[in-house]
């Protein structure tokens, strides 16, 4: 089975700074990571991989130059190939353009399941896989907490707030993993070694994807997506806290509290 | 000169500290405090290739160099030193020597098994008469037809009862002094081996220590390492190369210390102020962590020197003096600024104190460091 498991680099932390003309993310100086539901993806993939050892795992990420550690981290975990879609015309992509190009990149490859995370700690939007399905005409099954391969198809029991829902999807489908669906292995020392050495990071370019996507679709300029403002949400003021009442009491203060609200 | 780590080592040492927080640092107080063999660390250890790292892959190591090593030893020894002493034996002690000095049939039988993990190593030189004075061996090894056979006792061996492979020093001809020196491979169900009793230690608790008994002890000839006569070089040599992790990890027990006390302090509060607003804070801290700065590059310097081939000894034995020292001095320090609450054993300073002060004493004290530098700087 020929798997692909598309991975974001994130800051590794909830301080974003934001570039205050562009809105956009500055990733300098803040520590990076796999985006943790991606990592899910890929340790589902090389548990695929050690089901049926004739598989083959490549991963794939767009970002800039820098995101190349990811990919050599994702190598060290196992994955077999890395390709590193950067170029600046791919910069400043909302989720459309990303997942356009993403698509382009995955028309150029052979694959029976495409795995991506939920979505990224950093925009959190959830919207780049599904969107990658639609893009490639795949079924498509997200919030993936746990998949099965059974032949030609694949079973995921995919997770809501309230419920369970298990479906089955034919090959080839994309699946948006969540952190539940597998806990990520450690590198291994020879992996981290291999990966350097032996295993490489092809950069793919626009001119790369050029045949297979629309180029107004692409980057900051293909990206649909207006920001009117980012800011960082201040502290409200103190709540009100009701003390020394029953249950019953309480009941009756936080309904009617409700109610004054016309939340209820 | 480029002093920053290579693109491999920086993704290394990130693969450490996260093995080291995740799997290493919930267990110290545990096995410290109960004095237990960490064996489930082990075996991860081994899954993840942390008992072969310096070695090539067509023995069952992980293809890495000594920089990758002691940086490995570092990161454990920040959280525990009991944990990195049982790596940095299997390590430079048994893997080390076997490499180093074993024939073709012999690395190809002991280093695949060591390498990935599945057996572990322990090295015999010191007794109860020859402790820096290592020439002063009375085990005795006599060859028999086919075997030798080893009588003597080894004492304060790590890994002592979980080792599977045992290098040990013995005395093949007495009248030959040094020349007269041999070293082994032994294997734990050798007949006539047995383990002695198994010593209270001030720190490094996890590790364990014991005495090696070898009482008509038979062994295959075939498993001489080297040459007879060889064995007080071999374990020189191997003693060069192991403090290089000795030195890496006085140095990770220091940073260790340190980086608890950058937290507490800044937590901390007495007369109104966080304890890192006041000027003693901030001076003690500054000058250790210049001194853990000086003593890194000191540590790198001396595995990058062996990576590079050339001759290390001047430089290993510098480090491990000097990280020796910097353990003892920084967790003292470090213990002092968490104030009553450093002395009680819920904090882990306590502990870090304790175990930072071998470093000054195996593979050599820091006195036998300062006569290699003497010597090496032909001071006379």
């Amino acid at each position: 089975m020929k798997i692909i498991v598309c991975i974001k680099q994130v800051p590794d932390t909830t301080e974003v700074r934001l570039d205050p003309v562009t809105n956009t993310l500055i990733r300098d100086g803040v520590p990076s990571i796999i985006n943790p539901d991606d990592k899910a993806g890929i340790e589902a993939a090389l548990r695929l991989k050690e089901a049926a050892p004739d598989s083959e795992i490549t991963v794939l990420c767009m970002g800039p130059p820098q995101a190349d550690v990811a990919l050599r981290e994702a190598l060290a975990m196992g994955c077999d190939q890395a390709i590193l879609l950067s170029d600046r015309a791919f910069g400043g992509a909302d989720t459309w353009a990303t997942s356009s190009t993403i698509a382009a990149a995955l028309k150029k490859l052979p694959y029976d399941l495409i795995i991506t995370g939920r979505q990224a700690i950093d925009g959190d939007t959830a919207q780049v896989g599904p969107q990658i399905a639609e893009h490639l005409g795949l079924p498509q099954a997200s919030y993936a907490e746990a998949i099965r391969v059974e032949g030609k198809r694949v079973i995921v029991k995919r997770q809501f707030e309230d419920r369970y829902q298990i479906i089955a999807l034919p090959l080839p489908c994309l699946i948006t993993a969540l952190a539940e669906l597998a806990t990520p292995r450690y590198m291994s020392v020879a992996g981290i070694l291999d990966a350097y050495r032996e295993k490489r990071v092809q950069v793919w370019d626009l001119a790369a994807i050029r045949d297979t996507v629309d180029t107004a679709n692409l980057g900051l300029k293909g990206s649909p997506t207006r920001v009117k403002k980012s800011f960082t949400k201040q502290a409200k003021g103190a709540g009100q806290v009701l003390r020394d009442l029953s249950a019953d009491e309480a009941v009756e203060a936080i309904v009617g509290k409700l109610r004054e609200k016309f939340i209820i | 000169m480029d002093f920053a780590l290579s693109k491999e080592h920086a993704l290394l040492r990130q693969l450490y500290a996260s093995f080291a927080e995740n799997e290493i640092k919930p267990l110290a107080e545990e096995i410290d405090e109960t004095e237990r063999f960490p064996a489930e660390t082990v075996a991860k250890c081994g899954q993840y290739g942390f008992m072969g790292v310096p070695f090539p892959k067509k023995y069952g190591g992980q293809g890495g160099d000594t920089l990758a090593y002691a940086l490995m030893i570092e990161e454990i020894s920040r959280h525990c030193a009991a944990t990195a002493t049982i790596l940095a034996a299997h390590t430079s002690l048994c893997a080390g020597p076997i490499f180093m000095a074993g024939s073709e049939e012999q690395k190809q039988k002991y280093l695949p098994p060591l390498l990935r993990g599945e057996k572990l190593g322990a090295f015999g030189l010191t007794e109860a008469g020859a402790g820096s004075d290592a020439s002063m061996q009375q085990t005795k090894a006599r060859r028999d037809g086919d075997d030798y056979v080893l009588n003597g006792a080894k004492i304060f061996i790590t890994n002592a009862g979980y080792a599977d492979i045992y290098i040990i020093i013995a005395m093949t001809d007495k009248s030959k002094g040094n020349r007269g020196i041999s070293a082994f491979i032994v294997e734990r169900d050798a007949p006539g081996f047995s383990i002695g009793k198994k010593e209270k230690k001030m720190g490094i608790k996890g590790s364990s220590t014991c005495e090696l008994i070898f009482e008509d002890c038979r062994i295959p000839a075939a498993n001489l390492l080297g040459a007879e006569g060889q064995g007080f070089k071999i374990a020189m040599r191997t003693l060069d190369a192991g403090r290089i992790g000795v030195a890496a990890q006085g140095l990770g027990i220091a940073v260790g210390a340190f980086e608890e006390s950058r937290k507490y302090t800044r937590e901390r509060k007495q007369f109104g102020k966080r304890i890192a607003q006041f000027q003693n804070t901030q001076f003690e801290l500054a000058d250790m962590g210049s001194r853990i700065e000086a003593c890194r590059l000191l540590v790198y310097k001396a595995a990058c020197e062996k990576d590079a081939g050339r001759e290390f000894n001047l430089y290993s034995s510098m480090a491990k003096y000097l990280c020796g020292g910097l353990g003892s001095d920084v967790t003292r320090r470090c213990l002092q600024l968490h104030g009553g609450y450093g002395y009680i054993r819920e904090y882990p300073l306590e502990r870090m104190m304790r175990d930072a002060k071998i470093i000054e004493i195996y593979e050599g004290t820091s006195e036998i460091q300062k006569v290699i530098v003497a010597g090496q700087l032909n001071v006379k």
